[in-house]
């Protein structure tokens, strides 16, 4: 719950604080964030503000008539709220305005596929020995009980794929957010690539 | 210029010599001793420099009651007061290494001398 802003990750850098110490930090490109709609109980069941960034040259019909009068912005996200909070459709919501120096938020986005990945890439599991005989250099090991029940349990941690799921980072230190490059830098990694889709929140 | 390097700009410090391996260097820092700040000036020779842009730093090092000391410094940092250069060394590597097996006069590097 609670409003956010939506972003774009640039990448990583560092910078040092007033103190003189460094800080490594991710850079998150957050331009203005246009309400484009309000979510209301009586209409849609729910409370939600309805964000917008990304302005395009030109969307299809379907989408520019979700927006009507409003720029052509090619990303909308809806963040549940408990009450709208005088938020009105048009308004824009820029970086400081959510934002300061100091300030906690929780970070969300898609982490970077990693395909069909194995159990130690995976689960972190251990590797057996590379030599002296053995034939099990990266086996899982046992999987289930020998005789009873006789069978895997469900959940058993095995290879499969890994990544492209959103991933949240919480309780991440706001370092500094700059209004007038539109930018907001937060200490430490984030999920995603490059250029993919972040939303930043306030921390719960 | 990308925007992380724009980030940055602005702490990348143009007040400082040009440094290479080998030079000696008086790297005047700031300490904070006790809740006071002091400068506190590090001489020694430049056995590395490491980094680019703002993570630019280099390693000194220098024999301190017979003991040899190694320091790093965060070039751009604002706790480097100023960095001097003393002497140039002449030196055929990047990485001077072999200072740290050498004790006395065998840990000194003859003085590159340039035209002024």
């Amino acid at each position: 719950m609670g409003l956010g802003l939506i972003g774009r990750k640039v990448g990583m850098t560092q910078v040092f604080q007033k103190d003189g110490t460094m800080v490594a930090v991710s850079v998150l490109k957050v331009a203005p964030n246009m309400v484009t709609r309000l979510r209301t109980p009586d209409r849609d069941g729910y409370t939600a503000i309805q964000l917008g960034t990304d302005e395009k040259k030109k969307l299809n019909k379907p989408d520019a008539g979700q927006l009507g009068d409003l720029p052509s912005l090619g990303t909308l996200r809806e963040f549940r709220v408990d009450d709208l909070g005088g938020y009105e459709v048009g308004q824009t919501i820029a970086v400081n305005d959510m934002f300061a120096e100091g300030d906690l938020v929780d970070v969300s986005g898609v982490s970077k596929g990693k395909g069909f990945a194995g159990h130690i890439k995976r689960h972190n599991f251990h590797r057996g020995p590379k030599t002296h005989g053995s034939d099990h250099h990266r086996e899982p090991g046992s999987i289930g009980p020998g005789t009873t029940p006789g069978r895997v349990y469900k959940g058993v941690r095995m290879a499969g794929h890994m990544g492209d799921e959103q991933v949240t980072t919480k309780k991440v230190r706001v370092v500094r957010a700059d209004a007038e490059n539109n930018l907001l830098l937060v200490k430490g990694s984030l999920p995603g690539g490059r250029n993919s889709l972040i939303l930043v929140k306030k921390a719960q | 210029m990308n925007v992380l390097d724009e980030i940055v700009a602005d702490q990348i410090r143009t007040d400082l010599p040009e440094l290479a391996s080998g030079d000696t260097v008086k790297v005047s820092a700031r300490v904070v001793e006790g809740g006071k700040e002091r400068i506190q000036v590090f001489e020694g020779t430049v056995m590395k420099l490491k980094g680019g842009g703002i993570a630019r730093s280099i390693t000194v090092r220098k024999i301190a009651s017979g003991v040899g000391v190694e320091r790093t410094f965060m070039v751009n940092s604002p706790r480097v007061e100023k960095i001097e250069v003393v002497r140039h060394g002449r030196v055929r590597r990047a990485q001077l290494y072999f200072l740290r097996k050498r004790v006395g006069k065998a840990a000194t590097l003859r003085e590159r001398r340039t035209r002024a």
